[in-house]
């Protein structure tokens, strides 16, 4: 609650930081404030809050396990806003804000207990992210991306907002844990058609937001076109806060319709691997892939989905949160590497990245890392975020999807071998010159890589706290 | 204690060579390299006092899932182990020999590498054992991927897909029989992915059957045996010379140590049922890999599929299920570690010299190169398995377990010595006899520097030829260990 206050009211007050026509205040500043709130939520850990709002918003060790992830991610994603800095941006003040108030929609998302406050968490964080995705004014690309976003995503919200006001027909209430009572033990046997219905209509509404198949189509031309810096925000942040919303809705309120979503998410889950990584491996644009292959991520989080069996602790849960955690982390290095890049060589296919194994060791080592982490190769923390995950699915007799996810990882490592094959084997073509990086940004870097490293050398510290 | 410094101190000196520069680098590399081979003999004669108790670590490392960083060393992962350190200080030795770019990266990857292979030779929990057979890929990829030769890229990548393919099936293997265990004494988690766990496991003959390939994918790619060897040639040809040995040198061993570890005494079902066929395979690669040796005029090729036509024998061996097959193959791994370490390193040589490794522009070097010539016949001879030497020990066993398991696979196998001799032979005559080529007057002898590489490698062969005693019985106890599991 403290990390939804603080950052509201930052929020404001970075609105009128904007007066002061410094952009210089702002980065350290935004930082030094996500750092407080960050710190703010961590000691909510293991602290018992009663529910705020009349049963609209809980605070428990679920909240702040996946606020947490959204914070880091948004702290670790800050300095590659520098070029903003440098280029004397007019409007980095509003974008700040903006990134501030989507993480109070993300932060409700993970905590919501009543379906209204879910809804009004996923269009704070939606409309946010319309505005940014945009915020390249002068690009026709980014203003495709955003008009695209902004229409499909008003249209799935709309499903989302049918879908639970179907459910709220059928059951009389708002409430997770009433709605799970309600679902087990129906009033009225006539509803059932609606109840299910309201279901399917607030998967398809989340299944947008985290772009998993078959609504992932607007995620390769978004993220092409949003400026990179937003697009790495919108497939970590929004990711995770969707996932941990997702499980939420489906292990707290409706365990007892598994009988109905569960092969429902079991096909999404199968088509998303399937189009997300062939999509992916089909790709020449470093960016694209990158959108492809986060729609194959979600592929992997519907497996933990479909292993939770309904449970918002356990072997699943714990697999949605490290994997989430490792796969933000890995996101983040990869598009903050993709922007510094560009930036210089004002290109982003895959032989943009040539020889930066020899002009940018740095950049080169940090970018493989997030690569074999998002392949899920040992040693980093994807592996073991796809190995909870997958353990999780095999325990619960999953046998047959668990197989598929290890086919399709396997078409993943074609793809992400690409960019380090470009960095390391191939030389340098054209502008020679390495990629400005400064301190912040250096020290950001390394600190992505050892914690990628970290994650997959001793999971042990973060799995199983749920 | 032991145990971790033998494991974690190449990985150190990886991380410091970041820090220097020039001869340091060198010395750094090559002087942790020494000590870890120093600390694995005293590792050796430690063992023979305390056995294998005094080498055993266990610590949870993800105690939610009863996982646990459980190493150990017994007398088949010793021999390993010795040969791992033994051999790495003379591929170092031997990159010195090369102008690298970014040396210091390069030295770094080999140490980074031992610290995979001594893992995997070390591990006695599924995961961790899966996790450095990860660990020592990444580093040999990018060595073989970035100072390989032109089509390095195309052929690594078909490198890294087909073992990294096979490597996830054996986790997706070792998944299904980490859920089938219960949990370990004294843990919280409801499984166990202890080597002991898998030991106790009853699981039906079906379920073996299946699990069986699952597991035994990796490894057959890994060795490889045929017909998952198609990435084996073309990146041993690719890759650069310190880079080729440490792949076929100490790489290739992961394959068939795997199989006596974790798939023999794991799946006994599944090996008696599908162990016929692996055989088969095994000796189908074995001419395969030989015929084809025959018509190469490549040198580095040559030697690549005469290496896939020996591991089809040691694969044989294993798959034998007789002491005497298995006994063969390990001194067989090291024999053909120190062997073709050897060959690599003399058409290396070689190469270095004249700029060419192809057979018909080579001939008549012998005159000026006494010494390379005596050196490379003994090599030659070791890995045809003349008498007195490392290579007929182990071929012998082999043969004798082949046999002991069919007279026709064992005739069949025993056609590996006489097509070995035809084509390495061959290689010979045309390379250092044969009629004068354009270097026969130019080519130079051997430096001191290149002696100190292939002196400690023939002495390692007439010790094992002469002496073969020292190495098995210390492999002994845990090779009787292996097939009383088996055979349960």
């Amino acid at each position: 609650m403290t990390s939804i206050i603080l950052l509201s009211v930052f929020g404001i007050l970075n609105l009128f930081l904007g007066f002061l026509r410094s952009n210089k205040v702002l980065l350290p500043g935004a930082m030094l404030l996500l750092l407080a709130v960050f710190g703010a939520n961590l000691a909510d850990w293991n602290v018992v809050h009663a529910p705020y709002f009349n049963n609209m918003l809980v605070v428990d060790n679920y909240t702040v396990a996946f606020t947490g992830i959204v914070l880091l991610t948004t702290i670790v994603l800050l300095p590659f806003s520098r070029s903003y800095v440098l280029s004397g941006e007019t409007n980095l003040a509003e974008y700040y804000a903006l990134l501030l108030f989507s993480l109070v929609g993300a932060i409700m998302m993970v905590g919501y207990d009543h379906l209204l406050m879910l809804f009004v968490g996923i269009e704070i964080l939606s409309i946010c992210m319309y505005v940014l995705a945009g915020s390249s004014k002068r690009d026709s690309r980014s203003n495709e991306a955003a008009l695209k976003y902004f229409l499909m995503g008003a249209f799935a919200t709309g499903i989302l907002l049918f879908g639970i006001a179907l459910l709220y027909g059928a059951t009389g209430t708002f409430v997770l844990s009433q709605l799970a009572t309600a679902v087990a033990a129906p009033a009225n046997a006539s509803l059932q058609p609606m109840l299910y219905i309201g279901i399917l209509m607030m998967i398809i509404g989340i299944g947008f937001k985290v772009s998993a198949a078959p609504f992932h189509f607007w995620t390769p031309d978004v993220y092409e076109g949003t400026p990179t810096f937003f697009t790495a925000f919108m497939s970590t942040v929004v990711k995770t806060a969707g996932f941990a919303a997702f499980l939420k809705l489906l292990a707290v309120a409706l365990p007892a319709a598994q009988g109905f979503w569960l092969p429902t998410i079991q096909a999404m889950c199968a088509l998303t691997l399937l189009l997300g990584n062939v999509g992916a491996a089909a790709q020449t644009n470093t960016k694209r892939m990158l959108a492809y292959s986060s729609v194959s991520h979600a592929g992997y989080l519907l497996i933990g989905l479909v292993a939770s069996k309904g449970v918002l602790t356990g072997d699943a849960a714990n697999g949605i949160f490290f994997y989430s955690l490792a796969y933000s982390i890995a996101t983040v290095a990869a598009f903050g590497v993709l922007k510094l890049v560009t930036e210089h060589r004002l290109r982003d296919d895959y032989s943009s990245l040539n020889g930066l194994g020899k002009t940018n060791p740095l950049l080169a080592f940090t970018m493989t890392v997030a690569m074999l982490s998002l392949a899920g190769i040992p040693l980093t923390g994807g592996f073991f975020g796809k190995f909870f995950l997958l353990a999780a699915a095999a325990g619960q007799g999953y046998i047959g999807l668990v197989v598929f996810a290890v086919i399709m990882s396997m078409v993943g490592l074609y793809y992400y071998l690409r960019p380090i094959i470009a960095m390391y084997l191939r030389p340098v073509d054209g502008d020679a010159t390495p990629v400005p990086v400064d301190g912040i940004q250096t020290v950001t870097l390394a600190v992505l890589a050892l914690l990628t490293i970290l994650l997959g050398i001793a999971p042990g510290f973060l799995s199983g706290i749920l | 204690m032991l145990t971790a410094v033998l494991l974690f101190l190449p990985l150190v000196a990886a991380l410091l060579l970041h820090f220097t520069k020039g001869a340091t680098t060198r010395a750094l590399a090559l002087g942790a390299s020494l000590l870890e081979f120093g600390l694995a003999v005293y590792a050796a004669f430690a063992f023979k006092t305390t056995g294998s108790a005094g080498f055993n670590l266990d610590y949870a490392w993800i105690p939610s899932a009863g996982i646990n960083f459980h190493i150990g060393l017994d007398g088949l992962s010793l021999l390993l182990v010795l040969l791992t350190t033994f051999l790495v200080p003379l591929i170092l030795l031997a990159a010195f020999k090369h102008k690298y770019d970014n040396p210091s990266a390069f030295y770094a990857l080999v140490l980074f590498m031992q610290t995979g292979l001594l893992g995997v030779f070390m591990s006695l929990d599924a995961f961790l054992f899966y996790f450095f057979w990860e660990v020592a890929l990444i580093p040999i990829y990018f060595l073989a991927g970035a100072w390989g030769g032109e089509r390095r890229i195309a052929v690594t990548l078909k490198f890294f897909l087909y073992t990294v393919v096979g490597s996830l099936l054996m986790l997706a293997g070792f998944v299904y029989l980490y859920l089938q265990t219960g949990p370990a004494a004294g843990s919280l988690a409801s499984h166990s992915s202890e080597l002991s766990a898998f030991y106790n496991l009853k699981l039906s003959a079906a379920e073996q059957s299946w699990l069986f390939w699952l597991i035994f994918a990796a490894f057959a790619v890994k060795m490889p045996i045929f017909p998952f060897h198609t990435w084996q040639p073309d990146t041993y040809t690719e890759a650069p010379a310190p880079a080729t040995m440490l792949l076929s040198g100490i790489m290739l061993k992961m394959g068939i140590y795997g199989t006596m570890r974790w798939l023999l005494p794991v799946l006994p079902l599944g090996v008696s049922q599908w162990g016929k066929l692996v055989i088969i395979l095994s000796v189908i690669g074995i001419i395969y890999g030989a015929i084809i040796a025959i018509r190469q005029r490549d040198m580095k090729r040559l030697i690549a599929y005469s290496s896939l036509s020996h591991v089809g024998l040691m694969a044989a061996g294993v798959f034998s299920l007789t002491q005497i097959g298995l006994q063969g193959a390990v001194v067989q791994m090291l024999a053909h570690g120190v062997n073709v370490v050897g060959m690599f390193f003399v058409a290396d040589a070689i190469e270095r010299r004249t700029g060419t490794r192809f057979i018909p522009d080579l001939g008549g070097l012998t005159r000026r190169t006494p010494v390379l010539s005596v050196c490379f016949l003994v090599m030659l001879l070791s890995t045809v398995a003349l008498p007195l030497t490392g290579g007929f020990v182990g071929e012998f066993l082999l043969l004798a377990g082949v046999y002991q398991y069919n007279a026709w696979v064992g005739a069949v196998a025993g056609l590996t010595i006489i097509f070995s001799a035809v084509y390495l032979l061959r290689m010979f005559q045309r390379v250092m006899l044969g009629p004068d080529s354009a270097f026969s007057e130019t080519i130079t002898d051997l430096t001191g520097g290149e002696l100190l590489v292939l002196v400690p490698l023939i002495v390692l062969v007439f010790w094992l030829g002469l002496f073969p005693g020292t190495f098995l019985h210390l492999s002994e106890p845990a090779v009787t260990n292996i097939l009383a599991l088996v055979g349960r």
